[in-house]
């Protein structure tokens, strides 16, 4: 007897709805309430820690919530629910997983954050949380109406979470140009939602699926442009070229440790849903679309490698290298294999932990203002703190692909996917990025462990509009740099990861091909 | 006994961790101690390890070890374990024996650094890397130790980080290196494709399921990997620039063991190799002609180690010379000898480095035979071995390389002949400048000390290896077929791809005096040049001194263009072709006096037409595919 | 009369082109928003035709998700517009461009 049988007209059945099903989801947006609640009936602000804690014993339940689901699925197979528009699978717990875990990273590293700038109030974590269970939706919806809902509550808090410094103009034109154009991108995806409605007759996944199977469309125009625009619309999410032009000035504008949390979760929801929809739903008609995603992971890989190089901007340059990283996920969606699927969720886990930690690394380097991200702020890092710098180090060194870190093995799994489905010259041009890309990230490193005052004739050492001639050497910050202790814990977890499952990577390799193999 | 071959990589890994762990409180000169016992060890456990080898038949000379697997995924499973064949021991040994005096001669070498502990630390690591290389079973992990030993030779070279030509140095080391090892991995994955395996023995079994053209392609792969990693053409400058990095790591890391990794790495793949014809004329060639130009510019240096680097260069262009005749037995030997003569040679700079206080620059130095006699005669030693002159081991080495060539193409055999000519030469002009002649540095050093001869502990390694680069003869004679033991030793593993050539003895008489021949020639050229005069500008021109513009080539066409394309598309593709191509397309639309007006150029709907020039074309692609 | 379904799926997808170059040639963020809607209601609209001519209910079902959607949108888009724009004179998205390189 559901709670709102009593509404329903004669002759209009409401669907059964699981509700253990969803408990994950549930649990995040009931902690929504719960912490709006507390802070709304406290007299005086708590501090952010409070909110912090909570945050983490809430995502932590639903990490729970969504292991037991795990077990329930290995055991007794996948399900769908509400109408068969949720499905319940491996591969749906899986991101149920993995944005759990983005969440408990993200909370201790914003509190650290928020601390800093001396912001109250329960707001980041609130719109973090409803955008996390946006995300779990994204996995697991099995309905494109579905994914368009869970696409925007994983899209719109992070609109306003990116303005959320409102001291800093350059938040709030990250919100605007982030808004205008993830409006704009809802409304291009929409139109493809319609037309492939049209095309099929259906929204939900299994049925285009099956009818697809079934009928052979002659006039296929319609479905094949209603594809197109969901590509756009997914590679919006997911920031490949040339749908990635709001990622730079959106990640460097927004508060650094959310645009950690923006670029781990959007990406893990974006591509959830972009496997999903084109690796289980339309593997008919891969001979259309597959060339397009060649030529969009070919684009991404290339274009954000390049462009990165160019950067003087850390901020900057980690979001050319995130688009990089977009590139590497796609190659395992162009495989569409079982392979491809784990390997890209495979990246997708790595990639998550690395850029947490990067862009937690990067706020503490940014200093009170969250404003010093210029290259010459890391010269001599490793002489004001030793540790930090040994931590970025490894992230980026993981982010390049070094061997015994779970970067090596994301991009070893999506190339080996690659090859084992024939996309040799796609392979040859991710190995080529790779390349490029250890020149942006060597870059770095190596600037934190320069003792060397700057070259003069360096132009990113011309002084500043304030400075004078000596700014040159002003410029470079000294003294020790303090790191909170729940940023310590954020990256500890987030380098603790990389180097774990970098080393003994077989648990997690396990737990991707568990979670697939509903993809043949 | 071969059990316990799993102590020869876990010792030095061991080292590693308690140095690594504790190595500031342990301190000076306790870890350096640490350090080289447990190389040391390791190279014990070698030797038993090649004895209890000695006990089994040739043929059954091969033993896996299996320890756990480290990854599964589908088809592909990466077993950890040692591969125990004479080939691996041959390299396992020489890599710990070589390392261990290295590791001796660094505690004197090093002893004033205040980062004594964690260069041994390095060290120790690099041991184990280079060990995982050669002894493991898989392919992968071959590859992980490649990796390993190419992260360490970047952590030793910028040791002294806070000179910023050894940070730049480290760092194109890595890059260069990274070129070569994306073409490793790539072979990985073919190979693993074709085969579904990445284990030797497995791959060797089923190198028929693979077509001609792709065995082709996974050796040329392979070999771009070792071209990188050994320094040959066109991957080569990062070597001199190496030389940044202090002298014991010149002489082990890119002088005896990681540099000649990808010697190894094609003796390893023979069977590969040898299914590859094409492959490996290719691999020839570029040997060859690595050898010859690193030659002309040995010529021309005027630095003390950067005529030894070019010198190593040129000697693995004779490796991959014998690896790509199917001489793999000649190119393991030379490598022996080189690795004996080179080492020799780097720790004798060395001492005159130290001696001299850090100077280099062979210009301002002379007359050091006086002041340094030890280090004088094994320089000496170490010169007439890579010249060629009998009896030291590098005649016998070179002579086999260059036999071999000549059975393939007289041509490869000629370029050879010339280099060695070159090496005795250039080898000459560096003993000249450095130990004979006027002294040169007395002005420079105002109240110096007199330079002098090393402590003993920098003196045994010296003395051993001079030994070693005259005993190292024995290793392998072509007089009689009872005699070439190394030829028999690795018979179980190169045999069916090695190419057998039978000379008569007036032919071998012949290719000796001709070798004996060259030799002489270089050393007399040398002595008349340079035994009286320092300045022979006309015999140093530029062009051999900047190493024929390679690296200078590099940075003016490939990186410079890069950067430019770099910040092209970002400032111009990415904002200003597209903004304006925006502007124009929005004053069309907008028309009339709006067109007068002054417009701010509008970042947002930059981007949304980008946006909507992706979605034409997308769209535009997929109708036309339409009803198809 | 009836009219064919085509002539709207055709009305839909001009609506959605005109909507689309309005984002790009029009300055003032509220107008650019205004055409983003435009593009969604030409969805609605394909929706509905689909809709008729399969004679399912779902596509209709959809244009209620699709308006609420709409709704949240401008809720929350309007307030990040005031926020920005409350120290600044007029409302033009090309003010903010900072952020650029």
């Amino acid at each position: 007897m559901t709670p709102f049988a009593a509404l329903a007209p004669a002759g209009l059945a409401i669907p059964h709805i699981d509700y253990t099903a969803l408990l994950p989801e549930l649990i995040l947006l009931g902690g929504v309430l719960v912490l709006i609640g507390v802070s709304a009936m406290t007299p005086r602000r708590l501090p952010t820690g409070v909110y912090a804690t909570m945050t983490v014993a809430i995502a932590a339940a639903a990490l729970v919530a969504s292991l037991r689901l795990w077990r329930d699925v290995q055991n007794h197979g996948a399900f769908t629910t509400v109408a068969h528009s949720v499905d319940v699978d491996g591969f749906a717990v899986y991101f149920l997983v993995l944005v759990s875990c983005i969440l408990i990273v993200a909370a201790i590293i914003g509190s650290g954050y928020l601390r800093r700038e001396g912001i109250a109030g329960c707001e980041y974590y609130a719109l973090a949380l409803i955008s996390g269970s946006g995300a779990m939706l994204m996995a697991s919806a099995n309905d494109l109406i579905f994914i368009f809902l869970a696409l925007e509550v994983l899209s719109i808090p992070l609109y306003v979470m990116a303005g959320f410094d409102r001291r800093r103009p350059t938040s709030q034109e990250a919100a605007i140009k982030y808004f205008v154009l993830g409006a704009f991108s809802s409304a291009v995806f929409v139109y493809g939602i319609a037309l492939v409605y049209g095309a099929t007759g259906s929204t939900n996944l299994p049925e285009i699926g099956a009818f697809l199977a079934h009928n052979v469309i002659t006039a296929n125009g319609v479905l094949l442009a209603g594809i197109a625009l969901l590509i756009v619309g997914f590679s919006f999410k997911v920031a490949a070229v040339p749908f990635h032009m709001w990622t730079p000035d959106v990640y460097q504008g927004a508060p650094t440790p959310v645009t950690g949390f923006m670029a781990a979760l959007a990406k893990a929801g974006g591509f959830a849903a972009f496997l999903r929809v084109f690796v289980a739903t339309f593997p008919t008609l891969r001979g259309d679309w597959q060339p397009v995603i060649w030529a969009l992971a070919a684009l991404t890989l290339v274009g954000g490698a390049i462009v990165a190089l160019a950067q003087r901007d850390v901020k900057r340059m980690l979001a050319y290298s995130s688009i990089n990283h977009a590139g590497f996920v796609l190659i395992g969606l162009q495989a569409v294999t079982t392979k491809g699927v784990a390997a890209s969720a495979y990246y997708l886990f790595a990639y998550a932990f690395m850029v947490l930690g990067s862009f937690a690394v990067v706020g503490v380097v940014g200093a009170k203002g969250d404003r010093r991200h210029d290259l010459e702020a890391y010269r001599g890092l490793a002489a004001r703190n030793p540790v930090l710098a040994t931590v970025f180090s490894v992230l980026l060194l993981a982010q390049a692909g070094v061997p015994f870190t779970t970067g090596f093995f994301a991009k070893f799994y999506v190339i080996a996917a690659s090859v084992g489905a024939h996309s040799y010259a796609l392979a040859v041009v991710a190995m080529a990025s790779a390349a490029i890309a250890v020149f942006f990230y060597l870059r770095v490193v190596l600037l934190m462990y320069s003792t060397q005052p700057a070259d003069p004739g360096d132009e990113a050492t011309t002084p500043g509009p304030a400075g004078g001639g000596v700014a040159t050497l002003v410029r470079i910050p000294v003294g020790r740099l303090v790191v909170q202790p729940s940023i310590a814990l954020g990256l500890a977890v987030s380098v603790g990861v990389t180097v774990v499952f970098g080393v003994w990577p077989q648990p997690l390799i396990d737990f991707t091909r568990a979670a697939t193999f509903i993809f043949h | 006994m071969l059990h316990f071959a799993y102590l020869i990589p876990l010792l030095p890994l061991a080292g590693f961790a308690l140095l690594s762990l504790a190595g500031k409180r342990i301190g000076n000169p306790v870890a350096g101690w640490i350090a080289t016992l447990v190389v040391a060890a390791a190279f014990a456990m070698s030797v038993v390890v090649l004895v209890s080898l000695f006990a089994h038949a040739p043929e059954q000379r091969l033993f896996t070890q299996h320890w756990f697997t480290w990854f599964r995924v589908d088809r592909l499973s990466v077993d950890v374990g040692l591969r125990i064949d004479p080939l691996s021991v041959t390299m396992a040994l020489f890599v710990t024996g070589v390392s261990a005096l290295i590791h001796l001669y660094s505690i004197g070498y090093m002893e004033h650094d205040e980062d004594f502990a964690k260069f041994f630390c390095y060290l120790n690591l690099f041991v184990f890397s280079m060990l995982m290389l050669v002894l493991s079973s898989n392919l992968l992990v071959t590859f992980f130790g490649w990796e390993g030993v190419g992260v360490c030779s970047y952590l030793l070279i910028a040791f002294w980080f806070h000179r910023p030509s050894a940070a730049s140095a480290g760092k194109k080391a890595m890059i260069y290196n990274r070129i070569g090892d994306a073409g490793f991995l790539v072979a990985l994955f073919l190979i693993f494709e074709r085969t579904g395996s990445l284990d030797y023995s497995t791959v060797f079994a089923r190198l028929g399921r693979i077509s001609p053209t792709d065995l082709v392609a996974i050796a040329l792969l392979l070999f771009l990997g070792a071209v990188g990693k050994s320094a040959q053409i066109p991957l080569f400058p990062w070597l001199a620039d190496a030389m940044e990095g202090p002298t014991p790591v010149s002489a082990l890391i890119h002088a005896a063991t990681m540099v000649t990794a990808g010697v190894y790495l094609m003796c390893r793949i023979n069977p590969i190799l040898h299914a590859a014809p094409d492959a490996a004329h290719v691999v020839a060639w570029v040997g060859v002609v690595t050898a010859f130009v690193a030659a002309t510019i040995g010529c021309a240096q005027t630095d003390i180690k950067k005529v030894l680097a070019y010198s190593t260069v040129s000697q693995l262009g004779y490796m991959f010379l014998a690896a790509g005749t199917g001489a793999y037995v000649a190119a393991i030997f030379l490598m022996l000898a080189h690795a004996f003569y080179k080492a020799l040679l780097f720790l004798s700079a060395g001492s005159v480095v130290h001696a001299m206080d850090g100077e280099q620059d062979l210009k301002r130095m002379g007359a050091l035979r006086a002041f340094m006699p030890v280090t004088a005669v094994t320089f000496f030693v170490g010169w007439l071995s890579i010249a060629g002159v009998p009896p030291f081991s590098g005649f016998w080495a070179k002579s086999d390389v260059l036999e071999n060539a000549w059975a393939v193409s007289p041509a490869l055999w000629a370029i050879g002949a010339v280099t060695a000519v070159l090496t005795a030469y250039y080898m000459g002009r560096e003993f000249f400048l450095v130990f004979m002649g006027d002294p040169r540095w007395q002005g420079a050093r105002p109240g110096g000390e007199e330079p002098r001869d090393p402590g003993w502990v920098m003196r045994v390694p010296l003395i051993v290896l001079a030994a070693c680069s005259f005993l190292g003869l024995f290793i392998d004679l072509p007089f009689h077929p009872t005699w070439t033991f190394l030829e028999r030793w690795l018979q179980p593993v190169v045999g069916a791809s090695l190419a057998v050539h039978h000379y008569g003895l007036a032919e071998l008489w012949g290719f000796g005096l001709a070798d004996v021949a060259f030799a002489v020639l270089g050393i007399a050229m040398a002595a008349a040049v340079w035994r009286a005069a320092v300045n022979r500008p006309r015999l140093e021109p530029r062009f051999l001194f900047m190493a024929w513009f390679i690296d200078w080539s590099y940075g003016r066409f490939v990186a410079r263009p890069g950067a430019l394309v770099s910040s092209f598309a970002s400032s111009v593709v990415e904002a200003r072709v597209i903004d304006g191509a925006v502007e124009g397309a929005a004053r069309l639309v907008r028309g009339g006096g709006e067109r007068l007006r002054r417009v701010q150029t509008g970042y947002v709907r930059t981007y949304a037409a980008v946006f909507v020039g992706g979605i034409v074309i997308l769209v535009a692609y997929l109708v036309t595919r339409a009803g198809s | 009369m009836t009219i064919d379904g085509s002539w709207y799926l055709a009305l839909a997808a001009v609506l959605f082109t005109i909507g689309a170059v309005g984002v790009l040639v029009r300055r003032n963020v509220l107008v650019m928003f205004m055409c983003i809607e435009l593009m969604l209601n030409a969805a609605n609209l394909t929706f509905v035709t689909f809709s008729r001519e399969l004679n399912d209910i779902g596509g209709q079902v959809a244009v209620f998700f699709v308006l609420v959607v709409a709704a949240a949108e401008v809720v929350v888009g309007l307030g990040i517009i005031v926020a920005i724009y409350r120290h600044r004179v007029g409302a033009t998205a090309d003010d903010p461009h900072e952020l650029r390189g």
